[in-house]
């Protein structure tokens, strides 16, 4: 590839920053769309999937039989089902094996044990009544903090605590800890004049993507197997897929569907591998769709959290010390987000002295999986709620505090990174210079918070393929599944290279036959890697159709250049071939032109957030009200506004569930009780004021169009932004997620 | 020669050193020079031919995702974190 790729951040382009209309609305908004569970396979069985009603337990014995002598039943199967694997290998693959279908043990409500492929819904159902399995009951753990405990319900006798600190030595359901230090945290806190220390919980919430899991498999004859699914990673099922089935991954073809929401929930997969092993077994299609209930149970959820800060800072506002202590909750297998949730809690601020401590913690619940900034939203609400008394209690404005310790380019975090190109102060001066802030808030009982946040963002793999049509118009290819709009923002930045119309590039997500490889769509990573490659794929294509301009001419490819939409040779002006009128060409003068880049990006930018919440509070009932919410946050060059408004608001919707409404609600055995949309509360437009959204535009100069990702930042914010609200509104200060009527009428000591 | 921070909770193993400068033009190599010195490093570190699963290294103040194969040269300074991810 020739073309030098200029960063071009401050300047207007034809297409990129326009307000484009998405190439996906129309199918959406009329029904036409195809979703996971729309996946049409002729002589397709329903597959059901038995799922534990205990927390904690052994598996005795399951007998299959009288669901495999039901009329209609064509396959039943269970963790023997499963391919067997070496001898060394059997202990290192269990977790995995074990995730799909229980073998010796249950350590959730909702852990698939078996699961039936038959002709009607209503006999897969009659099917899954007819399996019995003999438990022993064993008590289950569900508090983080109980969970370490000597004494506690050990969930694995194999696990032992993973530490840079050395290994343990007894069984535990503590996966592992970690801590990092900077300067010296106990002379810090000496040299402060105001310490605040204070301990916050959060409840485990659902991502609450509209759309369940479902997946349809089928075999051919040579074992090839064909999946329909909807996922954030088409590759990371098919990887997933040829780990646990024993598969070359030529035999595996994953074909991805619309996901109706995913928001990290979707990273993983939970029902691919059990609807491939019934549809081998059955000899034929068979679709699994997940229900509401289902989706709770059976999925990953993000964790519940115990965190505990302790700030100083002088009578002038000067952070001298902060010290976390992080307790995640990892479900019922290693893995929660909490060295996400350390990294970036302190991100917003340059402080001299720190500590952070985090341990994940394995508990009797699902295990967990990303949910948009994992980790990071009950860390920026612990964080953030001491700032903001921090700065109650000194008397200094919020924002002004926070700008005194804002990092800056340079400014070396307590993990050691070290910031560049960031848009923290110029965030945090548009928050403040934003009428919300100073309108007045008049009525009793109300107030006003603010909170602000960081994310590290991702870049990682990224594929596309742009083919040259002989009318001009461009099919490009994308490996990277769209789950907030990013065939869009990926055609913008393509068509902008390629100087033609938008509406003349058509995009594709291609299966895993058809493209090369793409990491999951999470991170905030896809419009920034992913147009990256489209970037490139684009430069390629007028590189070789520069050369084939000079082949047609007869000259030096280097006489031919690219402006404009046309290709003109040098020094003849009468050589002039527009890219429609070249394409014409293509066919006949040696096939057409395929650009295509297979990109690693390593380079991303980082992002912050500033948010402005106005509530009124019932001191009665303890309801709250949102009246005014505002989304300040730098997106770098927004490739389409509208887009990353949208994700600004989506964002914070998530983040006002979160602070307010969502929790999942188990009882002393580990069933939820909630586990449906009536009473797990989601926020509706009716719980919330329209959002403004204010996107400052500090380009990244790491993208050529200066591009950073946006999607993950904005839900961190309001829990606190929230909280402080409150305060301000009736005195008192909420430290547990969420902040349901009951636990104000708590803080207000009322309850 | 590259500087590798040592984390807290591995300063039993270098006697209480924060820093400690290695040979290396790799992170692969770094840990090898580090082993050297210092055995048991690498067993915390890495998990077989990578890095430890929760385990993430920053290179002159960036995380890399190149791990272990993340190229280092004489000024660099290397990092190691809890590993970190996206929804």
């Amino acid at each position: 590839m020739k073309e030098k790729l200029n960063s071009t951040c401050s300047q207007d382009y034809a297409i990129v920053g326009s307000r484009a209309t998405r190439v996906d609305a129309v199918e959406k908004v009329t029904g036409r769309a195809r979703f996971g569970a729309d996946a049409s396979v002729p002589g397709a069985l329903v597959g059901r999937v038995l799922r534990s009603p205990h927390a904690h337990a052994r598996i005795l014995s399951i007998d299959t039989s009288r669901a495999e002598a039901l009329p209609g039943v064509h396959a039943v199967v269970t963790s023997v089902d499963l391919p067997e694997v070496p001898p060394d290998a059997v202990e290192l693959e269990k977790p995995a094996r074990d995730r799909v279908l229980a073998s010796d043990k249950i350590l959730f409500v909702g852990h698939p044990v078996a699961a039936v492929a038959a002709r009607t819904p209503a006999i897969a159902d009659q099917a899954i009544s007819l399996i019995d399995v003999a438990y022993e009951e064993l008590p289950p753990v569900l508090d983080v903090l109980e969970s370490m405990e000597p004494g506690a319900p050990i969930l694995h006798e194999s696990l032992r605590t993973q530490s840079l600190g050395g290994s343990g030595d007894v069984p535990t359901n503590v996966a592992s800890h970690f801590r990092e230090v900077k300067g010296d945290p106990d002379a810090g806190f000496a040299a402060a004049d105001v310490v605040i220390e204070r301990e916050f919980r959060s409840a485990m919430v659902h991502q609450g993507y509209i759309e369940p899991h479902a997946a349809t498999a089928v075999w051919a004859d040579d074992n090839a197997l064909t999946i329909y699914t909807t996922t954030q990673g088409s590759f990371a099922v098919r990887d997933h897929l040829v780990e646990l089935l024993k598969l070359p991954m030529s035999k595996v073809r994953v074909i991805p569907m619309e996901v109706g929401g995913a928001f990290g929930g979707k990273n993983s997969s939970f029902i691919d591998t059990v609807t491939a092993l019934l549809a081998r077994k059955a000899r034929r299609p068979v679709r699994v769709v997940m229900s509401r209930q289902e989706t709770f149970l059976g999925t990953g959820p993000s964790s519940g959290t115990v965190i505990r800060v302790k700030m100083g800072a002088t009578k002038d506002g000067k952070l001298t010390g902060a010290q976390a202590t992080l307790f995640y909750e990892a479900g019922a297998y290693p893995g929660s987000p909490v060295g996400s949730g350390a990294h970036v809690m302190f991100g917003p601020y340059d402080i001299p002295n720190g500590s952070i401590e985090g341990y994940d913690v394995l508990v009797n619940r699902p295990k967990v999986d990303s949910y948009r900034a994992p980790g990071g939203t009950p860390a920026c609400f612990a964080v953030e709620s001491v700032i903001n008394e921090l700065a109650d209690t000194l008397g200094i404005d919020p924002l002004d505090f926070r700008m005194r310790n804002s990092v800056r380019n340079g400014t070396e975090a307590i993990d050691g990174t070290v910031h560049h190109d960031i848009g923290a102060i110029e965030c945090l001066e548009a928050a403040r210079a934003h009428p919300h802030y100073t309108a007045p808030l008049e009525g009793p009982h109300r107030g006003r918070g603010v909170a602000h946040a960081f994310w590290g963002n991702w870049g990682a793999r990224s594929s596309v393929t742009i083919t040259v049509n002989p009318d001009g118009t461009v099919a490009l290819v994308t490996a990277s599944i769209d789950i907030t709009g990013t065939r869009t923002t990926t055609a913008m930045q393509a068509a902008e290279i390629l100087g033609i119309p938008l509406d003349r590039v058509k995009v594709t997500v291609g299966d895993t036959d058809a493209i090369g490889y793409a990491d999951v769509s999470a991170g905030s990573r896809t419009t920034v890697a992913t147009g990256h490659a489209a970037i490139r794929a684009a430069h390629d294509v007028i590189h070789k159709m520069r050369e084939r301009a000079a082949q047609v001419w007869g000259i030096d490819v280097d006489s031919v250049s690219y402006a404009d939409a046309s290709f003109r040779a040098a020094g003849d002006p009468d050589k002039v071939l527009s890219f429609e009128a070249l394409a014409a060409l293509l066919p006949d003068t040696g096939n057409t032109v395929i650009g295509v880049a297979n990109v690693d990006i390593q380079d991303w930018g980082v992002s912050f957030g500033t948010h402005i919440a106005d509530v009124e509070v019932d001191p009665e009932t303890g309801k709250v009200t949102l009246l005014r919410y505002t989304v300040v946050q730098d997106v770098g060059k927004a490739i389409n506004p509208v887009q990353v408004e949208g994700q600004l608001q989506g964002g914070a919707t998530q983040g006002i569930g979160w602070a307010l409404f969502e929790g999942y609600d188990y009882n002393d055995q580990g069933q939820m009780r909630n586990a449906n949309l009536l009473d797990y509360k989601l926020p509706t437009a009716l719980d919330l004021p329209p959002i403004d959204t204010v996107l400052v535009e500090v380009p990244y100069p790491g993208h050529p169009f200066g591009a950073r990702g946006v999607g993950e930042v904005p839900i961190m914010p309001p829990p606190a932004a929230i909280a402080e609200a409150i305060y301000h509104a009736v005195g008192a200060r909420v430290t547990t997620l969420p902040m349901t009527p009951a636990h104000i009428l708590e803080a207000l000591g009322v309850l | 020669m590259p500087i590798v921070h040592i984390p807290p909770l591995m300063r039993d193993l270098t006697e209480g050193r924060a820093q400690v400068e290695v040979p290396g033009r790799t992170v692969r190599a770094a840990i090898e020079a580090l082993e050297k010195v210092y055995p048991g490093i690498r067993g915390r570190l890495c998990s077989g031919n990578r890095l430890a699963p929760t385990v993430a290294v920053a290179v002159d103040g960036r995380l890399s995702r190149l791990g272990l194969y993340q190229p280092v040269n004489d000024n660099s300074q290397v990092r190691f974190l809890p590993a970190i991810e996206g929804g």
